[in-house]
């Protein structure tokens, strides 16, 4: 069935470089390899007939948040002195609670059994997701615009560059400071 | 056995991990928001199939979306909070800052 093997495509597109990002030692590669996580992760959105969310996350995650990623990545530099060569003191822990993780996601997937008959055709979902978003979900749609406005400022305060001659408070004691 | 439920349930399970993995064991700051940008990414996998097999409607796209907002958000934070570490410490590996044990 060519549906199934579609999925399988993307089941691989998505899990085979989530292990390169996890795993490399380059962070470089690492983003690279997020992004075909991400784009495997939006081709299984439009598996399911989420449309809408598919775009989204082409648009918000690979364009957005991965640049961005990426741009730090290339903006901060690990000094020579913070790479101790470390053994497997690191992985042991967490490959060991990844793996129970894992284990114990598998037994609820194997074991819960959900109903999921009667399976209705797929259908556009961006008419609807809007409606929604005017009417049941307004509230917590205005809200994350707010949100949103306050990671923003929050942002732009945290990376902003602070200059004693911009601030005379902390200039004054950094004189205080020199002077003693 | 045709794709169903259990398939995209199996793909998240593994995001999920590989995540947590990565979280714990990256000590780069921006390796560890990768690995929380995977383990999202699972939730919201999550998210969408079980509204298209379970619950036939929309409200879980709705959810993903909003997850998707909030992780943009978050990501733009963490980022600028990543660049103030490394412009007062000269390192963006999270377990160098530790001047409150001091």
């Amino acid at each position: 069935m060519t549906a199934d093997l579609i999925f399988y495509l993307l089941a691989a597109l998505t899990v085979i470089p989530a292990f390169w990002v996890v795993l490399s030692k380059n962070l470089v590669h690492a983003g690279f390899a997020l992004l075909l996580t991400l784009l495997g992760a939006a081709g299984l959105y439009a598996w399911l007939g989420a449309d809408f969310i598919a775009v989204t996350q082409l648009m918000v995650y690979i364009g957005g948040v991965l640049v961005l990623v990426l741009f730090v990545v290339m903006m901060t530099r690990v000094p020579k002195h913070d790479k101790p060569v470390r053994g497997l003191d690191r992985y042991v822990p967490a490959g060991v609670f990844a793996l129970a993780t894992l284990g114990l996601l598998y037994k609820v997937i194997t074991g819960a059994g959900w109903d999921t008959t009667g399976l209705p055709p797929a259908e556009p979902t961006t008419a609807e997701i809007g409606a929604n978003f005017m009417t049941n979900y307004l509230f917590p749609f205005e809200y994350v615009s707010l949100v949103l406005l306050a990671a923003l400022i929050g942002a732009a305060l945290l990376i902003r560059e602070r200059r004693p001659e911009d601030e005379p408070e902390l200039k004054e004691e950094n004189d205080e400071e020199v002077a003693s | 056995m045709s794709v169903g439920l259990p398939h995209f349930l199996t793909v998240s399970a593994f995001l999920f991990s590989l995540g947590l993995f990565a979280v714990m064991h990256r000590r780069n700051a921006v390796g560890i928001l990768m690995g929380v940008e995977l383990m999202l990414n699972a939730a919201n996998i999550n998210f969408v199939a079980f509204s298209r097999y379970v619950q036939h409607g929309i409200d879980g796209q709705i959810m993903t979306a909003f997850v998707i907002v909030l992780a943009a958000a978050e990501a733009a934070v963490a980022l600028a909070i990543v660049l103030a570490m490394y412009r007062n410490f000269g390192t963006p590996n999270a377990d160098t800052i530790d001047s409150l044990k001091r």
